[in-house]
């Protein structure tokens, strides 16, 4: 009874500031459409430039090779010194030179040297661009084999399968990993000015003399947190599944279970964010720091953790969008892996309990 | 006018750093961030778990698998003896690749091409990719030995690879620069989206209107703390980056600071945009949240902004990140000389005059 009142005030306060409505429901909708659509691991049309020093018929099959590629935009460059040009100012991010002498060694023991020169500011960028240009380059040997009437043959040959996303869609695993960010962002957003609020209008010490407990308190702040919040969870999921279309194959039930228990660890960090922070300009530096950036690049959502030094991967276990990540990339592209949610489950419940016993505590001592 | 300025700078940085808390959050978590974000934010991978499944019995075989076992990125965890080993180590995580060798892989070698199968776990589609590479790199090495070990049919060309700015790959080279930028983004948010907010929210910006001060005077006096914090956060950043991760900086200091302190001017501009419109502190963090995490998502941090689709690579046009990221990487790496950079650097000053305008147009007409 005394609990439904401060739900009902805290209703009302989120109704009259729209701010926290916002949070909810239209960050969801603004970050997953930009970030779906704007953000994509899968490289083509790559600028590149082509030298060819001396174009021969020997010549005339690598170049429409490289043309053909839906890879490269290619584009011919008269001189080497040129193309660096080009290179030089970012025109071009890598160079295939095909020398003078092209022609000719190809007829030598040791074959014909192709240059590739590529920009390796961006060392990813650079690697994939290395593999396309290898790639191009077997299939133009393929070719030429071909028309002698001969059949290439390498000793070995890769098979390659990839499970649970097949074609590699960059999509597929930026989109579940997309909804672990925003869920930490409503999460710690929602919750971090409202204790700090309190203390800092001075109306935390008129709702200590009230007869809620401690426990009320914090159960009615997170309560109407945790709709809003899961509101904006459905609202994040439909669009995953039917606008970005990415396959969930675990059910659907186990993905709203598990993010209820995220949404609870996340609310529960921005309490104790409010709860120490004392004042909204602290309490919002906090969120600040501590939610978006780990959420970004410590929780496996873009980069390995397991390629991390020991200390950062140890750092990286009192990240909740971790755990959250896994069990959102599992359920969405591998089914309901057991094995992989139940250790992340516990790890949740973990930090959950954590936050919010830090919470009580705090909140219970401090009275100045 | 001097001192009426100077009074109120000395204000806003009583208001930042008399409070402990405040103060910590200010100068701590940078530093520690960039430490921690600068291990984490790697696509070189290392100590990838991964499973052999070999059913021959032949040299070949052991000669190639002892190459993925020699190779920093694999660390080998299982050595399996059935097929239906498989699903359940790569379903549980516990494996990113199995490598496969059939029992007539030795036999075919030589003869018809051999084939090795590779299952790759494909629910972080980046790391499946890198994982693939890597793999590739190990197999097309072991096909040049065997053929010239064997006498088979070389290769008429061959592609030799050379990478301009970061001969090794590195991609820690390309993340820090970027991680450089995200921080002093980050420190300008803190510093000047909850300023105006605050001020409102407490009742004392209607205190400062009535002052002698002008609307430019506040604009100035409220732009000169956030600049100057931002001024001093990069330089020791950039410091750590240079000699605690030895990232080289080939370009002039004094390319750099125009680039950083016309960053600021931007970062300032819009943080002060945001605060001005906000009338409550949680409005003024929203707005933060709202800017900064598309700022960073979309900034070519680390996905290139080249694979955006047209539009989204035209909104990132109003994006100071996204000049301020070229700039870092271009001096940091490159040595791009001034004049080369001009491009990226007249956009940041527009956005900056351009935000600080509308902020000192708020103060005015942005009353309730």
């Amino acid at each position: 009874m005394r609990l439904r009142g401060l739900i009902r005030k805290e209703f009302l306060q989120i109704m009259r500031d729209p701010s926290s409505i916002a949070i909810a429901f239209l960050m969801p909708i603004f970050l997953l459409l930009l970030f779906g659509y704007g953000v994509s691991l899968d490289s083509e049309h790559i600028p590149l430039a082509l030298v060819v020093e001396q174009p021969g018929a020997d010549t005339a099959g690598f170049t429409a090779e490289f043309r053909q590629s839906r890879y490269f935009n290619t584009s011919l460059y008269a001189t080497t010194r040129e193309a660096e040009q080009a290179l030089m100012v970012g025109r071009v991010n890598a160079i295939v030179v095909l020398r003078q002498d092209f022609a000719r060694r190809l007829r030598d023991a040791d074959g014909a040297p192709i240059q590739l020169i590529v920009n390796g500011v961006d060392a990813n960028t650079a690697r994939i661009i290395s593999g396309y240009v290898q790639g191009a380059w077997g299939k133009w040997l393929e070719h030429a084999a071909l028309q002698r009437g001969q059949k290439l043959e390498v000793p070995l040959q890769l098979e390659q399968r990839v499970w649970f996303n097949s074609e590699l869609r960059s999509r597929n695993f930026l989109v579940p990993g997309l909804v672990a960010v925003i869920m930490t962002l409503i999460g710690a957003l929602l919750t971090a000015m409202v204790m700090s609020r309190e203390w800092e209008r001075g109306t935390m010490e008129a709702l200590l003399v009230t007869p809620l407990s401690m426990r009320e308190v914090i159960i009615g702040k997170l309560l109407p947190y945790f709709m809003l919040g899961m509101g904006g969870l459905a609202l994040a999921v439909s669009m995953a599944l039917f606008l970005f279309e990415v396959p969930l194959r675990g059910s659907l039930w186990v993905l709203f279970a598990t993010s209820a228990l995220f949404l609870v660890t996340a609310l529960g960090m921005g309490l104790l964010i409010s709860t120490v922070a004392r004042s909204q300009f602290v309490a919002g530096l906090l969120a600040l720091i501590t939610t978006f950036l780990p959420a970004f690049l410590l929780s496996g959502f873009i980069f390995d953790i397991g390629s991390m030094p020991t200390v950062v991967q140890a750092i990286t276990h009192v990240i909740a969008a971790r755990y959250y990540v896994a069990i959102l990339q599992t359920v969405f592209l591998a089914g309901n892996v057991w094995s992989v949610i139940l250790p992340n489950v516990l790890a949740l419940l973990l930090l959950a309990l954590v936050f919010l016993g830090l919470t009580w505590r705090s909140a219970r001592k401090r009275l100045e | 006018m001097l001192a009426r300025i100077f009074a109120l700078v000395i204000k806003e940085f009583l208001a930042l750093l008399k409070d402990k808390r405040s103060r910590f959050v200010l100068i701590g978590p940078p530093l520690i961030q960039l430490i921690v974000f600068g291990y984490a934010a790697t696509f070189d991978l290392k100590n990838v778990p991964f499973a052999i499944y070999n059913e021959d019995r032949g040299a070949a075989s052991r000669e190639l698998l002892a190459a993925f076992d020699g190779s920093p990125s694999f660390t080998r965890v299982a050595q399996l003896t059935h097929e239906s080993e498989i699903a359940p180590l790569v379903d549980s995580k516990q494996v990113l690749l199995v490598i496969h060798a059939g029992p007539n892989f030795s036999a075919d070698l030589g003869g018809r091409p051999a084939e090795l199968q590779v299952i790759v776990d494909g629910r972080n589609s980046n790391t499946a990719m890198l994982v693939i590479n890597n793999v590739r790199v190990i197999t097309d090495r072991f096909n040049r030995e065997w053929a010239a070990s064997h006498g088979g049919t070389q290769a008429p060309s061959h592609v030799e690879t050379r990478a301009w700015f970061n001969p090794n790959l590195e991609s820690r080279w390309f993340f820090l620069p970027g991680i450089v930028g995200i921080l002093t983004l980050l420190l300008t948010m803190l510093v000047t989206a909850l300023s105006v907010a605050r001020e409102r929210e407490q009742g004392t910006f209607d205190q400062l209107l009535v002052t002698p001060l002008r609307p430019i005077e506040i604009l100035i006096g409220k732009t000169l703390p956030g600049f100057i914090i931002g001024l001093g956060e990069a330089s020791v950043i950039t410091l750590a980056a240079v000699f605690w991760f030895k990232v080289p900086l080939l370009g002039s200091l004094l390319t750099l600071y125009t680039g950083i302190a016309l960053f600021l001017l931007s970062g300032v501009g819009v943080g002060l945009m945001v605060s001005s419109f906000a009338v409550t502190q949680q409005q003024g963090l929203l707005g933060a949240f709202i800017f900064m995490v598309p700022a960073i998502i979309l900034s070519g941090f680390a996905t290139p902004i080249r694979n955006m689709p047209v539009l989204v690579q035209d909104i990132t046009l109003f994006n100071p990140m996204r000049y301020f990221l070229v700039v870092l990487r271009s001096v940091f790496l490159e040595g791009t000389p001034f004049h080369l950079l001009i491009d990226q650097l007249w956009p940041m000053a527009l956005i900056g005059v351009v935000s600080l305008s509308i902020a000192g147009w708020l103060f005015r007409h942005r009353m309730y």
